[in-house]
């Protein structure tokens, strides 16, 4: 498998950030948080030309802080990321185009002052990829091709809907003519019947322009539909990775397992009885995560050798890989 | 049947705004039986938590109920006074909110919190308020719930929250709980946790609950019927399995058509067009006309709500295939 997008041991480190009022506190006695969490710790992952990979996990397992990694907006504490070898930050500073991101909140990401045309120009004339004479036409063609009318270029960010809205972020990702985009949950704010909308413009899109993709959303559903493979995160770590259908179909580790299981499903039969699997307890605080196995305070399967050394990242098959001591008994109950 | 603990009747909440009459909830009507469990459900600005704010007399100006009935075990509610209200609200009828945070108080402990929900209706010793505030956390999924009383609200996660404010809402057994997407904020995992306990709850206490969601499966899997919101009226309501299983209403139809389910992964998505309408500038007739592939001269008129058996639509040419099951 040739990988263009690799990332390489990434680990991300946040410190306690203390306020000036928390520090006064910690030194009177008071209790201060003061331990750093890693948010990300020794993510590896090789993206292919094209490939969409779907990132699902619960909040707070990291997803965003590697999608920032990825996309050069944050330095790893250890580790690189490269696309098609070349790194995307040097000391610290981005130093590539090629990655662009979409992220949840399209009102945010949008200056509420700038005509929707100049905030997607101006990433483009900075770049030379267009110059100021003719990025009109430039924005129209990219306009057009995320379904907006080009003579909205000259209206502001709140003359639109949220639907709208994210076009005008995917253009201004596009418009930079990516090789990579990375998407933190693009649809989540968006209405039900917007959802479809915008899902089918990224599928349409990141299949015509070749993107490869990184795709963040809490909503499995949406994931599977993307995505050609997933990855399962929990406390900063990939717990297990593959193509989409077979880790939905049969998970190799018992965390994506009881994930897929608690999500509600369509009911069809006013009989059935539904039945959620749902997981014991809940995250454990980043600051302190448990020995061994992160997950064994919650696993069914754990054993005393799950409490005591961390599990290492082992394939299970062609692209598929797991990071469980006991994963062989996992993948009998899925398949059973 | 028995009565209906809860019966809303054309109810119709309007905003006056300076831009004109928002027209929040125009008409809508259903009935709520013991332990039964409504799905609310439509998109953001359908009305939704308005509806739940009306239910409980919550609606502040510049809005107001504008016409219409809402009756709780017998009571008409639109006509009381807001001191009757307030002795009613916590006790017979209570309502969760999205934000557990904005519900709780931050410098209160938990147990100070219960407590003072407990006192607004009933008088009990302290040790007496404390077992009830303890056993209650117990029910919702709190472990050692006696310590936790002693805890301020920043010392739990999210989803512990909204357990304390589901248990709060609970502390009366009020006939009826509106709960206003109270897991939306939540993660799966935690999600599935509380809708299973609610689920249960209903089961044992005979709480009936308004469960407010945008989400069709989260209320597929929790409410034996469904209304589903548009633009401010119920575009269609009845028992869940048979809405989703035959929908009647264009958007009804749309909306379960559009879930990646329903679609083969990587091929595109059925898409409603256009855009959710706003409310000052809605079309002539049938407000989902825009949008709507089956629309004809007729729909230039308002629809009416057509019942048939336990079921009803508000719509001129319902939909009448059977939508196909997901494998
Ligand atoms: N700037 C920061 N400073 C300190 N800690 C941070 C910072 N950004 C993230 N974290 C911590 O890193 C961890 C991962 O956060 P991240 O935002 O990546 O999670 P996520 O998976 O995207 O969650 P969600 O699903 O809620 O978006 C969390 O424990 C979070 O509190
Ligand atoms: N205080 C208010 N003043 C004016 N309009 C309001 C007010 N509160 C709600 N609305 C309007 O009422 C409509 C329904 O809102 P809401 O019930 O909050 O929708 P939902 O909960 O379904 O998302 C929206 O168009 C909203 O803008
Ligand atoms: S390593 Fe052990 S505790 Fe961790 S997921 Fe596997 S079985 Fe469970
Ligand atoms: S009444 Fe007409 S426009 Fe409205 S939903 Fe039915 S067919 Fe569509
Ligand atoms: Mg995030
Ligand atoms: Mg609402």
């Amino acid at each position: 498998m040739s990988s263009f997008l690799s990332i390489d041991n990434v680990s991300r480190l946040f410190g306690p950030n203390l306020t000036t009022g928390e520090k006064i506190a910690a030194k009177l006695g008071s209790k201060v948080e003061t331990r750093s969490v890693r948010a990300v710790s020794d993510v590896s992952l090789s993206i292919r030309k094209g490939e969409t990979l779907g990132l699902v996990g619960e909040s707070g397992c990291g997803k965003s802080t590697l999608g920032r990694l990825i996309a050069g907006i944050l330095p790893p504490t250890t580790g690189s990321v490269t696309i098609d070898g070349k790194p995307v930050m040097e000391n610290g500073t981005k130093v590539t185009t090629r990655v662009q991101t979409v992220f949840q909140d399209p009102f945010a990401s949008l200056d509420p002052r700038m005509k929707v045309g100049d905030t997607v120009a101006e990433g483009p004339i900075a770049h030379g990829l267009t110059t100021k004479g003719a990025a009109r036409e430039y924005v129209a063609g990219w306009f057009e091709r995320v379904g907006l009318d080009p003579v909205w270029a000259d209206r502001y960010p709140h003359q639109f809907s949220g639907g709208q809205r994210q076009r005008i972020a995917i253009a201004r990702a596009l418009a930079m003519q990516p090789d990579v985009l990375i998407c933190d949950e693009p649809v989540a704010s968006l209405d039900v019947s917007i959802q479809a909308q915008i899902i089918n413009l990224f599928l349409e899109l990141t299949h015509d322009l070749e993107l490869t993709c990184v795709f963040i959303s809490h909503d499995l559903s949406v994931v599977q539909h993307v995505s050609d493979r997933v990855a399962v995160m929990y406390l900063g770590r990939i717990v297990e990775l593959g193509p989409v259908a077979e880790v939905f179909g049969t998970p190799a580790h018992p965390y994506t397992s009881a994930l897929f299981g608690s999500v509600p499903k369509l009911v069809l039969d006013a009989d059935e009885l539904v039945h959620f699997e749902t997981i014991e307890g809940e995250v454990p605080s980043p600051l302190s995560p448990p020995s061994g196995c992160y997950y064994h305070p919650r696993c069914p399967l754990a054993s005393e050798q799950c409490s005591a050394q961390q599990p290492a990242t082992q394939p299970v098959a062609e692209l598929r890989a797991v990071a469980c001591h006991h994963f062989e008994k996992q993948l009998a109950k899925a398949t059973a | 049947m028995s009565d209906p603990v809860l019966s809303v009747k054309d109810l119709k909440t309007h905003f006056f705004t300076r831009a004109g009459v928002v027209k929040a909830v125009d008409g809508i009507s259903f009935d709520l039986a013991e332990g039964e469990i409504m799905g609310l459900v439509g998109e953001s600005g359908s009305g939704k938590t308005v509806t739940g704010f009306s239910l409980l007399g919550l609606v502040d100006a510049p809005g107001r109920i504008v016409s219409g009935s809402v009756k709780l075990k017998g009571t008409e509610l639109t006509t009381l006074s807001a001191a009757e209200l307030r002795s009613l609200r916590g006790h017979d009828i209570s309502m969760i909110f999205q934000d557990p945070i904005a519900t709780l108080n931050p410098m209160l402990t938990i147990g100070q919190q219960m407590r003072m929900a407990i006192d607004a209706h009933e008088r009990l010793g302290a040790r007496a308020a404390e077992a009830r505030a303890a056993e209650l956390l117990t029910q919702v999924g709190i472990p050692s719930a006696k310590e936790r009383l002693r805890a301020y609200p920043h010392e739990f996660s999210g989803g512990m929250r909204q357990r304390v404010a589901i248990a709060i809402a609970l502390l009366h057994r009020p006939a009826v709980i509106v709960a206003d997407e109270p897991t939306t904020a939540l993660d799966v995992s935690i999600q599935a946790q509380i809708l299973f306990q609610m689920r249960d709850l209903a089961r044992e206490t005979g709480t009936a609950m308004v469960w407010i969601s945008h989400d069709l499966a989260v209320v597929s899997s929790l409410a034996s019927k469904l209304a589903v919101m548009y633009a401010g009226r119920i575009v269609e309501q009845g028992p869940t399995a048979t809405l989703l299983r035959d929908p009647r209403h264009p958007y009804t139809a749309g909306l379960i058509a559009s879930l990646p389910a329903m679609a083969a992964p990587g091929t595109p998505l059925t898409q409603i067009p256009g855009t959710t309408p706003s409310l000052l500038s809605l079309p002539e007739g049938c407000p989902f006309a825009p949008r709507c592939d089956r629309a004809t001269d007729t729909c230039k008129t308002d629809p009416d709500m057509t019942h048939q058996d336990n079921r009803g639509w508000r719509c001129f040419h319902p939909v009448t295939r059977t939508a196909e099951v997901p494998a």
